[in-house]
């Protein structure tokens, strides 16, 4: 049985969707197999950053109401055989979702694949509310700013008495992923930094993604940034975080931190 | 314009919960009104001063049919005071507000009114052996809560004490009848002592607190003296001021 993972903010734009892809890419090229899921019903998207957009026939509506069987709306990625897509809806809005068809689809799924990654909408409606509801572990998407932090709480607050998990008594793995990081801003105040964040939360780093060009670039290419861009700074990062779901114990580093020092070496010779 | 405040006293807002009945109507609203009708005659009064909340949760009815349910219940003097589970647009102006956030209570038990005579003749009597009894006195009691309170969330516990074993959040609230312990940051609100106790306190081991509020006395971040920020503090009330001690 594959493990579910939800991946989700509360808050929108913070990286949900670059990160479901670039997790999805990063586990696949371990030889495992992920299926990555859009919940994100009428506003989808991650078809366009797994560059699977014109492929899209069937979707996860189609698979909850019966009109397609799930390998029928599975995309298979062009460049891994281990990674799948199973894109949202665009006709359609989160209504059309439905607990039983959403447990039902979930619970295939984890049949045939190590991995299932579902990207959450924004939101602590419907749409989110089902798109962890079935899963085992959540990885939380964070920015280093207050309103993203809070809203970030609110949500891990639902993971613990809206999923399935937190129903049963269980605990609900959560992990924080903080995206968009800029070491240089955090160090002039202008950002949270790691620890204000991780004491607000009090959930364990899954990792911190850099703030990049690359992302941006990736996105737009059509391609997970661990696909497009294997060597970049947030690639590596993904790579790390994907490591550590996987169980592997790696040490986190704040990036740019050397950077930092170097430059205060630096700095302090020139002077 | 700016409007000048003559009364420098605050007002006090406490709260304070009522056991009210809960009607559940069932589908045929019709044949559960005669079933009402039946039960009002067997227990003439049981309506009267008692508050009702209609609860319309598991009825798929939509607002005129509602309005029609509390018109129905008005005629037989069941006056409501809320209605639970009800969609916002179901509900309108003159009708009872939305209600929610009930906690269950044991059923309320319709006693059959005795005959007219018996009744008389109990009033001679002295009152029932149940009201003499002597007051079991009440435990105090308390509630801990061993993870961080997440905003959006709210601990409301009108019994007694909260302990939290963690943070509470920007956008959490937490409200106890007694005094409220927080080994960790307050960021969100606290209200102590919210049925009118005024001994109540609230501790914390880091004041980033957005609003404290002792026996409905309150006061915002704004109006905290910045020097009590990040510290650990106790909030007690003297009169009507709330005073605040750096521990430690």
């Amino acid at each position: 049985m594959g493990k579910v993972i939800v991946v989700t903010s509360g808050k929108g734009g913070v990286g949900k969707t670059t990160s479901t892809a670039a997790l999805g890419a990063a586990l696949a090229q371990r030889n495992e197999k992920v299926a990555v899921v859009d919940f994100d019903v009428g506003l989808r998207n991650l078809d366009l950053v797994m560059g699977a957009e014109r492929r899209v026939v069937y979707d996860l509506v189609n698979v909850i109401n019966g009109d397609a069987k799930l390998p029928q709306a599975l995309i298979r990625d062009k460049r891994l055989d281990t990674l799948f897509l199973l894109p949202a809806s665009q006709t359609r809005d989160k209504d059309a979702l439905t607990e039983e068809g959403v447990e039902r689809v979930i619970g295939e799924l984890k049949k045939y694949f190590d991995w299932v990654i579902c990207d959450s909408p924004a939101g602590i409606e419907k749409g989110a509310t089902l798109a962890m509801r079935h899963a085992d572990v959540a990885v939380v998407v964070t920015n280093p700013e207050v309103s993203s932090v809070r809203d970030s709480d609110r949500i891990i607050g639902m993971l613990d008495s809206k999923t399935l998990k937190a129903e049963n008594g269980e605990r609900m793995e959560k992990h924080l992923l903080l995206t968009r990081y800029d070491s240089n801003r955090a160090e002039r105040g202008d950002m949270l930094k790691v620890d204000d964040v991780l004491e607000i939360l009090s959930i364990p780093l899954l990792g911190i993604i850099p703030e990049s060009m690359d992302v941006l670039k990736a996105s737009n290419l059509g391609a997970p940034v661990t696909l497009a861009d294997q060597r970049s700074a947030p690639a590596q990062a993904y790579f790390e975080a994907a490591r550590r779901l996987a169980g592997e114990v790696v040490p986190v580093t704040i990036p740019g931190e050397k950077r930092g020092i170097f430059g205060k070496l630096f700095g302090r010779k020139a002077a | 314009m700016t409007k000048v405040l003559t009364d420098a006293r605050s007002i006090r807002i406490k709260g304070r919960s009522f056991l009210a009945v809960v009607l559940s109507p069932d589908l045929p609203l019709d044949q559960w009104l005669e079933r009402l009708d039946d039960l009002a005659a067997r227990s003439a009064g049981f309506f009267l001063d008692r508050p009702v909340v209609l609860d319309v949760s598991e009825l798929p009815i939509k607002k005129p049919e509602l309005k029609q349910l509390i018109d129905d219940l008005a005629e037989r003097n069941v006056r409501v005071m809320g209605v639970e589970g009800a969609r916002p647009s179901m509900l309108g102006p003159g009708m009872p507000p939305a209600m929610k956030g009930g906690k269950p209570a044991s059923d309320v038990e319709v006693t059959a009114r005795e005959p007219e005579t018996e009744t008389e003749a109990e009033a001679a009597e002295p009152a029932p052996q149940r009201q003499e009894a002597p007051q079991v006195r009440a435990i105090p009691q308390s509630l801990v809560i061993d993870e961080p309170v997440r905003s959006g969330q709210s601990i409301i516990f009108p019994e007694g004490d909260i302990t939290i074993v963690g943070s509470v959040a920007s956008g959490a609230e937490v409200i106890a009848g007694g005094s409220i312990h927080i080994y960790g940051a307050l960021r969100g609100r606290a209200m102590a002592g919210s049925i009118g106790n005024t001994n109540a306190r609230i501790f914390c081991r880091r004041l980033e607190a957005e609003l404290i509020a002792i026996d409905g006395i309150y006061k915002m971040a704004e109006d905290m003296d910045s020097s009590l920020r990040g510290h650990a503090v106790q909030l007690s009330l003297e009169g009507d001021t709330i005073m605040a001690d750096i521990l430690f």
